[in-house]
């Protein structure tokens, strides 16, 4: 029994995070919201040579959970989750350059269609890519696709855990960037973060984070269904963005200061790949049929 | 990452299992508060005692099993799940013997630890007083030499002590140097409740039971030799011990995962209609908070077991498994309807949940520990000594 990641594991957080602190990724997720991916192409290129792509068919979920975290604390722009979580899976190898898929309802648009080397409705090619719509995250590029899919189980579970270890990377970015601030801001002649309301507001935060992560990881490991870290994750990471915003104050609502990146996809992730009440539907339906519950 | 058990951790399973299946009583015991309660917690602490599964983390020579902090998470989260009573040694079992272990004298270890782990001996936390709460050092009941007999006066009043209403022995903090200021200058003593002097004055808690007390001391005695941790040293003695309380010790995820089975199963038994679509959402929620509680306990365990401690990572904890058992059992309640007020193990457990955010320091202090401990946000600037008030 060790619930806690491994030296090979926490090697592979510290290559992505060194990688990605580098990388000037909030200027690569603003050129790539403006319709110039160039830059956001070359750090695919570089995460895929990390060996990003490959860990769905050749690691474990762990590791594909400790991949996307790094992503969402970074708000990386692309079609990640199709690319390295759900295409691999359902298609049974690793995906050679970029690709997206729609697999409505559940996936309504194929994200970032218009640069991926390939798109698929469910795991069948399309070339019928169609309209596009602005995402509340700029950064998320919709397309409306057509055809039919059916829906590989496991590949879901897999892209459902990856958006949920995105959402606590950017959840753990918001909440990092919030205290950061509230120590340098004063008012009435202090620093923010010494009063309580402030304090018990990131507090709340933190706690929900860290109650969110074993979920996450439990996810990983097969303990609870991908469901349950879906939940857990939205709401911790929607509970971040929503009180970085609050403790920011105005600055914090203009385009131009970066929490706004991390609050748009937070909010755009939330209903990605199943909404909340979907997987707690899930959830409830496996627990009223089950007399047992799943917790062994 | 991994989450399986040993062989042997299995075979722990398995028998721990086994002898809980067999023993644990068909029908619920009252309720520790009142005199006949009190009397079959006791016994059957003496029963778990005797098959030696009082203190499975303790050592052999003490009545326990030398588990180690995997086993013991097994132990407790088999205990839960078997519905047995309520463990009315709790804050000797959990609050004091880590202390004793730590800081306790062979003498004291010998004489106290025995006895509390067959539930002979009963013991009762005595640190609030009325004018100190979540601010416990600014406490006021005093120590006095007396060097006559080699021991120590104690005056003062404590109060919300939680069991002290029927226990035996009781430990607290007193004020032993005047001089000295808050946190400075506090012993850490060991009493019995009977000695002379003592007083203790039951309270009637919500549900109308004497679960805690008032403890009025008038140059009660003690001697050297019931001294924990040394003269002056209390602070930093019962600190130690606040952390067993908001972490690991007082909250098994046992405890949650068996409640939230029973939601589940009290949800398909409602039928349907409005109460039960409003619960939905609590239960799938109860059943989350009880998965991530019992997963984070694992990390927990594997970082003690790797040398690390619970630090202020127990109030993060303490937030929330109170606020879980709230909501837990407010979903219960909803399920229930118009039944809800009747009395019912739900009500019961309702009724306990909602002083989890109070005790152990409230959730306001836990917050701010969280906040300053753990994401180094500056403490509130603090009225300066002498200052009016």
């Amino acid at each position: 029994m060790r619930f806690e990641p491994t030296d090979d594991q926490r090697d592979l957080a510290g290559a992505l995070e060194g990688l990605l602190s580098a990388s000037d990724t909030v200027a690569v997720a603003r050129a790539w919201a403006d319709g110039d991916t160039a830059a956001g192409l070359a750090l695919w290129r570089r995460l895929a040579d990390l060996g990003v792509t490959m860990l769905a068919t050749e690691a474990s979920p762990v590791e594909v959970a400790i991949a996307f975290e790094a992503l969402g604390r970074h708000a990386v722009p692309g079609p990640w989750v199709e690319s390295a979580a759900y295409l691999p899976i359902a298609l049974g190898h690793e995906v050679e350059g970029v690709a997206t898929l729609a697999l409505p309802p559940l996936v309504p648009f194929a994200l970032d269609a218009d640069v991926a080397d390939q798109v698929y409705v469910g795991a069948t090619p399309t070339d019928q890519v169609g309209a596009q719509h602005p995402s509340v995250d700029r950064a998320r590029r919709l397309f409306e696709v057509t055809g039919t899919a059916e829906t590989h189980p496991e590949a879901l579970d897999l892209a459902v855990l990856a958006t949920s270890a995105q959402l606590l990377g950017a959840g753990e970015r918001v909440l990092a960037d919030s205290v950061a601030y509230v120590k340098q801001r004063k008012q009435f002649g202090r620093q923010i973060g010494s009063y309580q309301a402030i304090k018990h507001c990131l507090a709340d935060v933190r706690i929900a984070l860290d109650f969110a992560r074993p979920l996450v990881v439990g996810a990983a490991l097969g303990e609870v269904p991908a469901s349950a870290a879906k939940v857990a994750a939205a709401d911790a990471a929607y509970l971040a963005s929503r009180t970085g915003l609050q403790v920011h104050g105005a600055i914090g609502y203009t385009a131009e200061f970066d929490l706004s990146v991390w609050i748009t996809k937070i909010r755009a992730l939330v209903s990605a790949w199943g909404t909340p009440a979907h997987h707690r539907a899930l959830l409830l339906g496996s627990l009223v049929d089950s007399r047992d519950g799943t917790d062994r | 990452m991994d989450l399986t058990l040993s062989e042997s951790e299995l075979a722990f399973q398995a028998e721990t299992r086994a002898w809980l299946a067999a023993h644990v009583p068909a029908e619920p015991l009252a309720s520790m508060d009142t005199a006949e309660g009190w009397a079959q917690h006791q016994a059957w602490e003496r029963q778990l005692s005797d098959a030696r599964w009082s203190v499975v983390s303790w050592p052999e020579r003490y009545h326990g099993r030398d588990a180690s902090l995997v086993e013991w998470v097994i132990f407790e989260e088999e205990y839960y799940r078997a519905g047995a009573p309520g463990r009315v040694g709790q804050n000797g079992i959990f609050l004091l013997a880590p202390i004793l272990f730590d800081h306790g004298t062979p003498d004291q270890q010998d004489r106290f630890l025995p006895t509390m782990a067959t539930g002979e001996r009963i013991w009762a936390q005595c640190w609030s007083e009325p004018e100190a709460g979540s601010d416990l050092a600014s406490l006021r009941s005093t120590a006095r030499r007396d060097d006559e007999r080699g021991g120590w006066l104690l005056n003062g009043q404590k109060t919300w002590s939680s069991r002290a209403s029927y226990a035996h022995w009781g430990f607290g903090l007193f004020r032993s140097d005047p001089q000295a200021q808050r946190h400075a200058g506090l012993t850490y003593f060991l009493f019995p409740l009977d000695a002379d002097g003592v007083t203790v004055r039951p309270i009637a808690q919500l549900d109308g039971e004497a679960g805690f007390a008032e403890v009025f001391f008038e140059d009660v005695f003690v001697p050297d030799a019931d001294v924990l941790g040394g003269v002056g040293a209390g602070w930093d003695v019962a600190m130690s011990t606040a952390g067993n309380e908001r972490g690991l010790s007082l909250r098994s995820p046992g405890r949650f995962c068996a409640a939230a089975d029973r939601l589940v199963d009290l949800y398909r038994e409602t039928p349907d209609g409005p109460d039960r679509d409003a619960a939905a959402q609590g239960v799938v929620d109860a059943w989350l908070g009880a998965q991530a509680y019992r997963l984070y306990t694992w990390g927990t365990v594997t970082r003690l077991a790797g040398g690390g401690d619970m630090g202020a990572a127990g109030s993060v904890n303490k937030v929330f498994w109170s606020e879980l058992d709230i909501a837990l059992h407010e979903t219960a309640l909803g399920l229930r309807g118009p039944a809800a007020e009747v009395g019912s193990t739900w009500l019961d457990g309702y009724t306990f949940s909602l002083s989890g955010p109070i005790y152990a320091g409230t959730n306001e202090v836990q917050r701010n520990i969280v906040a300053e401990r753990i994401l180094g946000l500056p403490r509130e600037p603090r009225p300066s000594r002498g200052a009016p008030t």
